[in-house]
């Protein structure tokens, strides 16, 4: 499905600009007029995605983080959070609740359940040394009157 | 009465209060929880602890605007400190959202929230 609009940033990757990642795809996603409590799930998920790419992805060494937002029709959002880190061995276990390759940072090991949890899907492609990538899908609820479309917004410029 | 004042202190984009009365140790949370603030108000949290020996630590949340699993840890290790202490944690003024996320980390489990009269003493 081709995206009708997209949003990508790239940033160090420092605790620091957690905040600034999530707000900055809430701020993106606020184009569609989500509820608050639709946008609090998004903050949350991407704080969780960019949170692992700094501490398990990079285990807290520089490197560069690489957000893309996108919208696709019928309010359909995706968030992909790339790190070039040292990748995930076995994703399944990665996935389970309270694992966590940060015990001494007092890591929950819950990053990829909340994100589970706050978003409708979420896909992880990984391999030792070759980074991480985790893509969220979500549907926004439908607006009054509205069928799901996004007249508003032209294709024009989008990418896939 | 003995009372000690930790101050205030700004960790990212969380300001952590906290002060001491009575082994009651009291720290109040407000804005955003996340892993950049949350190794700052460990920090904070332990020392003081240190410094007061607490039979209680209590942690209000209610100025809490948002929180991901890092406040999870926070609260999952300060729970382990205070029980290290022969201490208990309580956690107060949780909005639904954090409820909902320390329900995914089992703290709903742990003897962490207090009645109205324990609220009161903070």
């Amino acid at each position: 499905m081709k995206a009708i609009n997209t949003m990508s940033l790239t940033f160090d990757s420092l605790e620091v600009n957690e905040s600034f990642a999530r707000s900055a795809t809430a701020g993106f996603f606020t184009q569609l007029d989500p509820t608050v409590e639709e946008l609090c799930d998004i903050r949350t998920a991407v704080s969780e995605a960019v949170t692992n790419a700094i501490v398990h992805g990079y285990r807290r060494a520089p490197g560069k983080v690489r957000l893309t937002a996108r919208i696709y029709p019928g309010r359909k959002i995706a968030v992909a959070v790339r790190d070039n880190g040292c990748g995930i061995a076995d994703i399944e276990k990665a996935m389970e609740p309270l694992f966590t390759t940060d015990p001494e940072g007092e890591r929950s090991g819950l990053g990829f359940s909340v994100m589970q949890s706050f978003m409708d899907t979420i896909k992880v492609v990984s391999a030792p040394g070759k980074g991480t990538t985790v893509t969220m899908h979500r549907t926004l609820s439908p607006l009054p009157d509205d069928a799901g479309e996004s007249p508003h917004i032209s294709s024009q410029g989008a990418e896939e | 009465m003995n009372t000690e004042v930790f101050g205030s202190v700004q960790a990212g984009c969380c300001r952590c209060t906290i002060d001491c009365r009575d082994q009651l140790l009291s720290v109040r949370l407000s804005g955003e929880i996340d892993q950049a603030s949350a190794a700052t108000i460990r920090e904070k949290i332990d020392q003081a602890a240190e410094s007061c020996l607490p039979q209680t630590l209590m942690l209000d949340l209610s100025g809490i605007t948002f929180m991901d699993s890092s406040g999870i840890g926070l609260i999952m290790g300060r729970y382990k400190m205070m029980q290290t202490m022969d201490g208990e944690l309580l956690v107060t003024g949780a909005s639904p959202r954090v409820k909902r996320l320390m329900q995914m980390g089992g703290l709903d489990k742990l003897p962490i929230f207090g009645g109205a009269n324990r609220a009161d003493r903070a």
